[in-house]
């Protein structure tokens, strides 16, 4: 007989580990990589390549020079390396992606302890680095590779009804990501460029059937993973169900946007579009697969609440007044650091609480 | 009706099929058996006999101490060999007396109670020495005697048997079904409770079936189906889940007029009100994939843990754990000289592929033992204090209020030890309060 082990109870455990979380999350966000690879190319596959390259070399560089443990193989530096190459342009060089990346693991995670030490979501301080340093690389997009798309997802005959309005600006419509399209036609009317009636008929465009369900079924420029809000949508979804992540901090974030979008994303008061402030853009990536990382997130209920309701709020005054055109990636960042706080104020009550009576 | 739960807690898989076809056997006593003094909680009983006294079955050798004790049995007729200090299951030591089996089983007589009046069953009962037989071993005859100003309108049978591997319950309410539903008259009758609940969980439906047909006469006996969910048997769940009453934190089910007795123990007292017998035998399962044939024994109390094994076939040459109790809350053990006490519902042998908990890793702040947490606490924090040995600052976190259930550690994919934790902060805090009342 072997020698007998003793340990505290209990003594069964559930088949539930850290890597196991990981590689789901990961082939869950397969399918807006394969979509992104599809619609941008070779030049989005090389970043992806890059930055998860780069993530897990980081990874092992830092384990080897700080003696910590050896977790490459439980897939969080794949999945920081994945998210990063989601939220950028295709286009962006190998050495941009791959300083991306080891910021992202070395100094968003590495650097705290390494996975479950980190206070920012990794993926998104590697993001915001490269948005800081190379802003230009950053906000370069390339327009999708498959016939018949353009940048904002507009069909040909809609941007035909813009005639009257200066070519320059259909152009810079046109060329932008959807976001980028609404934020700088408003600023052509703050500048008196165009009238307040041509940017309704922009807006009209932007905000028809058929630019919309582009934007859903993601066909529209933008980062690589971001395009395809419905592929994003499954994707949460399949978490969801598999109760990797509950649905409190993806749906009221979203519904935040969509409802503050809708009173404050145009020009006067209710004149934004719903469907489109929460198509377009990272929310639907950021709302499924960085607001919901477990290390940077609240732990209640209430928490939840309250992170989701922050960061929603956050996104819109980035995009109506900030100086991007889109705040998915700060706001989730700002959030982030109140976490800590959150977290002590939402502490749950004991079951069988009596107030006043339980200590 | 649907199913009767409370909220969260986890599904481990129930692996009662190892035992649960295998009759009670009563299994002869062995050559020496070991009574320790402690097997309750509350006071150790005082020792009675000494070296050389002889014996019978059914004998007191060890009497209560105050009101929260119990008294101590022989099983056995024969000569007392001594008193000895000998490792207990916590692993501390505890005096046991020695008892040699003169293998003759002489019966001591015990007077039946003629007149069943509330106090005298009370009585009757403390006599017995009879304790929670779930496991928690709280001296019966105290929840019987609630103070005047919370009386008592509900009693609940927990026929749960949530622990997985268990089948000792199931196999007593299957074989004896009316044992316990006579144990649960009495209780109500001890109590003065109009109404009486046995709960049972929804995979022994055989039981179910018979314990409906056996309490359909019964009006105020009322037999409740529960969901399969661990931990379905701990007190406070088992009260929301048939009754919708929660316990106040930190308070007592006699808060909420309700007192929770294992199926175990109503049978237990009604052996003792109608057979006159003490609590000197109990069923106990021995089980576990680390084990050649997985039994169903009534089992002499004092009987070592490897004559147990060694009636169920003997272990297996793969077994790395034996856990006295049940998988989720029992204990782990290494001397198997231990002898099998009062709340001993079962032997569970691992083999090693079935051990973990080596090594564990960082929090990942999943959330996952928030979500299971049937005492609605948060005890990832337990683990992050405990390692920091900031042990007395888990009271804010309201330690105190957890019920060691196992459910966060069972479920946590990092496998850390949030209930190890939580014992050494209870301890701490304990010490530290008894620090200041003396102040």
């Amino acid at each position: 007989m072997n020698k007998l082990k003793i340990s505290t109870s209990p003594h069964i455990y559930s088949k539930f580990n850290v890597s196991k979380i990981m590689w789901v999350v990961i082939g869950v966000l397969l399918l807006p990589t394969l979509w992104g690879i599809y619609v941008f190319g070779v030049p989005a596959l090389i970043t992806i390549l890059v930055s998860v390259i780069g993530s897990v070399f980081t990874e092992w560089l830092f384990t080897k020079m700080f003696k910590m443990k050896v977790r490459l193989y439980d897939g969080s530096a794949v999945l920081t390396g994945l998210l990063l190459a989601l939220t950028l342009p295709p286009s962006t060089p190998i050495l941009v992606t791959f300083s991306g990346a080891f910021f992202a693991i070395g100094f968003g995670k590495m650097i705290f302890g390494g996975l479950g030490y980190n206070p920012f979501n990794p993926a998104l301080i590697g993001r915001a680095f490269l948005l800081a340093s190379w802003p230009v690389y950053i906000t370069t997009w390339s327009a999708p590779i498959r016939k018949g798309l353009n940048m904002v997802g507009i069909p040909q005959h809609l941007i035909d009804t813009l005639s009257g309005i200066p070519q320059n600006v259909v152009d810079t419509v046109t060329l932008a990501t959807p976001l980028n399209a609404l934020g700088q036609s408003i600023d052509f009317v703050s500048n008196g460029t165009i009238t307040p009636d041509q940017l309704n008929s922009i807006q009209h465009v932007l905000y028809s059937k058929s630019a919309l369900s582009n934007l859903f079924f993601g066909y529209t420029g933008g980062s690589i993973g971001e395009v395809s809000a419905l592929l994003l949508l499954i994707g949460g979804l399949l978490l969801i169900w598999k109760k990797i992540i509950t649905w409190h901090i993806p749906v009221i974030y979203i519904l935040t946007v969509g409802i503050l979008g809708w009173m404050f994303g145009g020009k006067g008061i209710f004149q934004g579009n719903i469907l489109f402030q929460m198509l377009a853009g990272g929310l639907f990536l950021g709302a499924f697969f960085m607001a919901t990382d477990y290390v940077t997130s609240p732990m209640f209920t209430k928490g939840k609440i309250i992170f989701a309701i922050g960061a929603g709020i956050l996104v819109i005054v980035i995009r109506r007044w900030g100086g991007y055109p889109e705040g998915v990636c700060y706001s989730i960042i700002i959030m982030n650091a109140f976490v800590p706080m959150i977290d002590r104020f939402t502490k749950p009550k004991p079951f069988g609480y009596v107030k006043g009576v339980t200590k | 009706m649907g199913l009767l739960t409370f909220k969260k807690g986890v599904h481990p898989p129930d692996m009662k099929l190892l035992s649960k076809d295998k009759k009670i056997e009563r299994l002869t006593p062995p050559k020496i058996l070991y009574f320790p003094v402690a097997q309750h909680i509350g006071a150790p009983a005082k020792t009675i006999v000494k070296k050389g006294d002889p014996v019978k079955v059914g004998q007191l050798i060890a009497e209560a101490v105050g009101f929260v004790s119990a008294n101590i049995f022989s099983s056995v007729s024969g000569t007392v060999k001594g008193i000895e200090d000998r490792l207990n299951f916590l692993g501390t030591k505890t005096s046991m007396i020695v008892i040699e089996n003169d293998e003759k089983y002489e019966k001591t007589e015990f007077t039946l109670l003629t007149d069943l009046q509330s106090a005298n069953i009370v009585n009757k009962v403390k006599e017995g020495g009879i304790v929670g037989l779930g496991g928690a071993t709280f001296p019966t005859h105290v929840k019987l005697s609630p103070p005047k100003d919370k009386p008592i309108d509900t009693v609940i049978i927990n026929g749960a048997e949530c622990e997985p591997y268990l089948t000792s319950d199931y196999r007593l309410m299957l074989e004896q079904p009316q044992k316990v539903v006579e144990g649960l008259k009495i209780l109500m009758k001890a109590l003065g409770a109009t109404k009486g609940y046995i709960g049972i969980e929804s995979n022994k439906p055989d039981v179910l079936k018979k314990m409906h047909e056996l309490c359909e006469k019964e009006s105020e006996i009322e037999t409740v189906a529960l969901k399969t969910k661990y931990p379905q048997g701990g007190e406070k769940q088992l009260i929301y889940a048939i009754l919708k009453r929660k316990v106040p934190a930190g308070g007592l089910p006699m808060a909420v007029g309700v007192v929770v007795q294992n199926s175990g123990t109503a049978a237990a007292i009604y052996d003792l009100l109608k057979e006159g017998k003490p609590l000197y035998e109990r069923i106990i399962t021995i089980t576990g994939n680390g084990v050649n044939e997985p039994k169903n024994f009534l089992v002499p109390l004092g009987t070592p843990i490897n004559y147990l094994i060694e009636k169920a076939g003997g272990l297996k040459e793969n077994a790395a754990k034996i856990i006295m109790g049940g998988p989720m809350m029992g204990f782990a053990i290494t001397d198997l000289t231990i002898p099998a006490q009062k709340g001993t519902s079962g032997i569970v042998v691992f083999t090693d592929k079935e051990v973990y908990g080596e090594d564990y890793d960082v929090c990942i702040r999943c959330n996952k033992c928030i979500d299971v947490c049937p005492m609605d606490l948060a005890p990832y924090q337990y683990a992050l204090l405990g390692e920091n040995e900031r042990y007395l600052e888990a009271k804010d976190w309201n330690v105190l209020d957890c019920i060691e259930c196992g459910s966060c550690v069972y479920i946590c994919p990092s496998k850390r030890p949030m209930v190890q934790f939580i014992k050494l902060e209870k301890a701490a805090i304990t010490a530290e309060m008894k620090k200041e009342k003396k102040k």
